[in-house]
């Protein structure tokens, strides 16, 4: 039988809610088990409620599961929103003190979701209070355990000798993971190994948070001795990194040579910027040191233009971004379109419109970055799947950039940036660095846009002897000058559109479209949702179903024939995306000339599950699927 | 070999107005690289939108047209990644003052080694004479239906408040001493800011060459028109600051403010303002990465025989826990 658990806790946002969950993985990772944690917080700095949801098991996962098997909370919040999703046979280990904790008393829930809690309250007949969910979760079989947490940590205060500790509330969250880890009788030492490590540079705090984690992890062990999951050491397999997904572009980036990033601060992206400036200065073999100029910009107009700007000098040259901030690039992006500019821009999906649900996952932006800005010219959209794939995938958009200089969108989301996953170490040797058309040296006459068969122009860079050129936003001739000449005009769009079948000849296809399997029912995805959909395609398979899955990477320019062929066996096209009108499933209409044959999308602002996905894939085999299906799970 | 004043021209045809500010401006510049013997692959000159965003075309160095307002997005972006450039960004008072504002102020704050110069004509020429930020409150150019409704921004006041390290004022018309300005202006070590007054001659029938003459300000023992541009340097003015005290900062600051009220009969030219004690951004950056000036983005090897020499394995080793 597989081990496969979640555990889940809350709290309000500030508290510490990511630091547990991180012990947590870390934990995971060092009994060799496969991670997959993810994380969901407001748009707010403190007081709101957050969780992180951590999965452990046997096998490779992608995705979460529905709900959790085991649960720590110390707030009332934690336990109203999270309570009933935990499974039979599960635990709930809470602080005694909320007990008796009504709704009325939590600010923090939304209006029309108190109204919701009211109705099932009432048609339970229930008080709307915390002692309603534990009777509840009771009765469904879960392991109900309370602790004071209060006295826990008066105990520890006693124990040390500072009194001041009692009131240190912040330390809940390691008494929390402790408590967990005493339940599930893990063995102590990956615990107090992971506290050091992720306090190594606050030693003080080291000392007093692994006495506090001893001290609950050997409470709930003997208090709670009776339940019967235990986490153990297991075979580990080797070159296992446990990584945050905003560390797979931003580590891509340092090894592809992207050596210039500019930035408006905007959530999901700018921890990807926050640790290229981290780590800014870089160790390079045989050779001093080099860095990244890491640049925060007044406002994302500022941040390509000064991308653009550093990309002119030859440097590899990127910015990072969401939606909104996206939107304000639009007009650069088509200025480095006319100017063929190798840029990269980083779009951390979230959803939107306008601000959106700033903090959750979306995958509406799809159409956006194909349309984004006036005019006509060639650019390449490119999404990433999870955290491995964004690693590799960074690597290639600079390449295509290069290559066919051009702006590339590299698309990633919230989903991808904020789950902490183990995943196989990163191989910077798979990484080919090819600067295209680039030049280091020029002899004789030089034009910046000259006329090739292919549409690329050799490129100078600034600075270089005999490569002046001029660029303009205006229509140009090959020295880039203005002409508003209608026959150079044409020829002028007619080379660079030429770069479009030049993209689709020489992108390898299988960097274009991944495939995974064929079948008569194929899946047809983009970005993110490969996670849950590779997890329910493989639980469908254990049932005896086959399903297909291709994953589109390469979205503009759109690789019809491609896609065609890969799909021209099955009966069945499944698009699954995480957005409300499908504007995949818009490409494939307008690409294809075919409508697939059912829609999944999803747009609560909540990450897919493969339960949900497997559940939605049942009702497709079993024919009793409506063509547009809409996921809701999650909170 | 000495390189020619001719070489930093190129042959692309000038279509301005005849009469236009902006050739001086251009010749200026041109003059200023020839002085100064810049290589023309060693410099760069960005421009924005308007008819002062062709001034890159006009000039044989690497030339940048960029977008409106975003001139100095793009500049700072070259210069930060490759330092050995010398930069020098230009544009209309529209485009740096009016929706590039936000980057003027943010520029300021980074002070990075450049220099910027503004066409202030005070009027938006290309698209036909509307009024731009700098059009006083009530003037009426000729191609406005109304007087203008708002306030006009003080460009040398909004430069000093803003960081700029070097903030200058000219006459497009006085060629010599806009050279020597420009020259000042790259020399300088921080962002230089040169506020260039000039007429245009088509849409602008307020500020013209005769009423920056003063024809309309006759001497009368001298029967000879009192010009309104003079020049701070003949008057004792003296706009560096020399010590790093808050007490000679601070007169320095409030003395460039002053001047900078300083309209009308009487428009005071050349540096209001000079601090090279304020850090460059170039500082800023090599305080973290110590060989940045060496070694910037622009110049560093990223790869050898197409396979990446940036080593990344501490990190990697730091996430296999």
């Amino acid at each position: 039988m597989v081990f496969d658990y979640s555990w889940l806790i809350g709290g309000p946002q500030g508290s510490g809610v990511d630091t547990a969950a991180n012990i947590f993985s870390r934990v995971g990772t060092k009994l060799g088990y496969h991670v997959f944690g993810k994380r969901e917080y407001h748009s707010n700095i403190k007081g709101l409620h957050s969780y992180f949801v951590v999965r452990l098991s046997d096998n490779k996962i992608r995705s979460n599961v529905n709900g959790a098997n085991i649960m720590v909370a110390f707030d009332a919040e934690t336990m109203i929103r999270h309570g009933l999703s935990i499974s039979k046979n599960g635990a709930i280990i809470y602080d005694s003190s909320i007990v008796n904790t009504s709704i009325d008393e939590i600010p923090t829930i939304e209006a029309d979701h108190r109204v919701r809690l009211d109705e099932f309250f009432k048609s339970k007949n229930m008080e709307p209070k915390v002692s309603s969910i534990i009777e509840l979760a009771k009765e469904s079989g879960v392991n109900v355990y309370p602790i004071s947490f209060r006295d826990a940590l008066s105990n520890i205060a006693d124990e040390l000798k500072r009194p001041e500790l009692s009131r240190m509330t912040r330390m809940f969250n390691v008494l929390g993971v402790s408590f967990s880890l005493g339940v599930l009788k893990a063995p102590i030492a990956p615990l107090l190994e992971s506290i050091e490590e992720i306090f190594s540079t606050k030693p003080t705090i080291v000392d007093l948070n692994k006495k506090a984690a001893n001290f609950a992890y050997n409470y709930a062990s003997a208090k709670f001795s009776g339940f019967n999951v235990s986490l153990n050491e297991t075979d580990k397999e080797p070159n296992i990194m446990l990584v945050q997904g905003h560390q797979g572009s931003a580590l891509g980036k340092m090894v592809c040579g992207c050596r210039f990033q500019s930035y408006y601060p905007i959530t999901p992206a700018s921890d990807e910027s926050e640790f290229l400036e981290t780590h800014e200065i870089l160790q390079v073999k045989e050779d001093r040191p080099g860095s990244t100029t890491i640049v925060q910009t007044e406002d994302e107009i500022s941040a390509i233009g000064m991308a653009v700007g550093a990309s002119l000098t030859g440097t590899r040259s990127a910015t990072s971004t969401s939606g909104p901030g996206f939107s304000l690039m639009a007009e650069t992006l088509g200025w480095a379109g006319i100017n063929e500019v190798p840029v990269v821009i980083s779009l951390f999906q979230r959803s939107g419109p306008s601000t959106g649900l700033p903090t959750r996952q979306g995958q509406d932006d799809l159409l956006s970055a194909i349309h984004a800005g006036h005019g006509e010219f060639p650019r390449i959209v490119y999404a990433s799947g999870d955290v491995e794939d964004s690693f590799y995938d960074t690597g290639k958009c600079f390449n295509f950039a290069d290559i066919f200089q051009l702006p590339v969108i590299h698309i990633l989301d919230k989903f991808i940036a904020s789950s902490v996953v183990t995943c196989n170490r990163f191989e910077p040797d798979l990484v080919s660095i090819d600067r295209g058309k680039l030049l280091e040296k020029i002899d004789g006459d030089y034009k910046r846009f000259a006329h090739s068969p292919d549409g690329i122009s050799p490129r100078s860079k600034l600075g270089l002897e005999n490569g002046v050129f001029w660029n303009t936003g205006d229509e140009s001739d090959e020295h880039g000058h203005i002409s508003e000449d209608p026959v150079n005009r044409i020829q002028m769009m007619d080379k660079r559109q030429k770069k479009v079948e030049q993209i689709l000849t020489l992108v390898p296809k299988n960097d274009q479209v991944v495939a995974y399997g064929k079948s008569d029912i194929c899946i047809v995805s983009w970005g993110s949702p490969k996670g849950p959909i590779l997890d329910a395609i493989e639980m469908h398979r254990n049932e005896g179903n086959e399903i297909g899955f291709i994953d589109i990477k390469l979205l503009e320019p759109f690789p019809t024939e491609y896609v065609k062929l890969l799909l021209k066996d099955s009966s069945v096209i499944v698009d699954i995306e995480a957005n409300m009108t499908a504007q995949l499933g818009s490409l494939i209409r307008k690409n294809l000339l075919k409508d697939p044959d059912y829609y999944v999308l999803k747009y609560t602002g909540r990450p897919m599950t493969c339960i949900e996905i497997f559940d939605s894939l049942k009702k497709i085999l079993e024919k009793k699927a409506e063509k547009r299906q809409v996921l809701l799970y999650g909170d | 070999m000495a390189i020619k004043l001719g070489d930093y021209k190129t042959g692309v045809h000038n279509d301005w107005c005849p009469g236009c500010g902006d050739f001086g401006i251009v010749n200026a510049i041109q003059m200023s690289l020839a002085e100064m013997q810049i290589p023309k692959h060693k410099a760069a000159i960005f421009s924005g939108i308007g008819c002062s965003g062709k001034t890159s075309h006009f000039i044989n160095t690497y030339g940048v047209h960029t977008l409106h307002g975003r001139v100095l997005t793009f500049a700072q972006g070259a210069k930060i990644a490759n330092p050995e450039m010398t930069i020098i960004a230009a544009g209309g008072d529209g485009d740096g003052l009016g929706i590039g504002a936000g980057h003027f102020v943010a520029a300021g704050r980074r002070n990075v080694n450049m220099t910027y110069i503004i066409f202030d004509n005070a009027v938006y020429g290309l698209t036909k004479g509307q009024a731009s930020p700098t059009l006083k409150l009530g003037e009426q150019t000729k191609s406005l239906a109304n007087p203008n409704p708002n306030y006009n921004v003080n460009p040398i006041a909004l430069a000093i408040s803003s960081g700029f390290t070097f903030v200058a004022r000219s006459y497009s018309y006085d060629v010599r001493q806009l050279k020597d300005l420009i020259t000042a202006a790259v020399n300088h070590k921080g962002l230089a800011f040169i506020d260039v007054l000039q007429p245009c001659p088509t849409y602008n029938d307020l500020y013209t060459r005769d009423w920056f003459s003063g024809l309309d300000q006759i001497n009368e023992e001298t029967k000879k028109p009192t010009p309104r541009i003079y020049n701070l340097a003949d008057v004792g003015y003296d706009p560096v600051v020399h010590y790093s005290t808050t007490t000679e900062l601070n007169e320095k600051l409030a003395q460039a403010l002053e001047k900078s009220l300083e309209w009308g009969d009487k428009i005071p030219t050349g540096i209001f303002y000079k601090n090279e004690l304020v850090t460059p951004y170039t500082k800023r950056i090599t305080d973290k990465i110590p060989n940045y000036l060496e070694n910037p983005a622009a110049k560093q090897k990223i790869s050898k025989n197409g396979k990446p020499t940036t080593d990344i394995s501490e990190i990697l080793d730091s996430l296999c826990v």
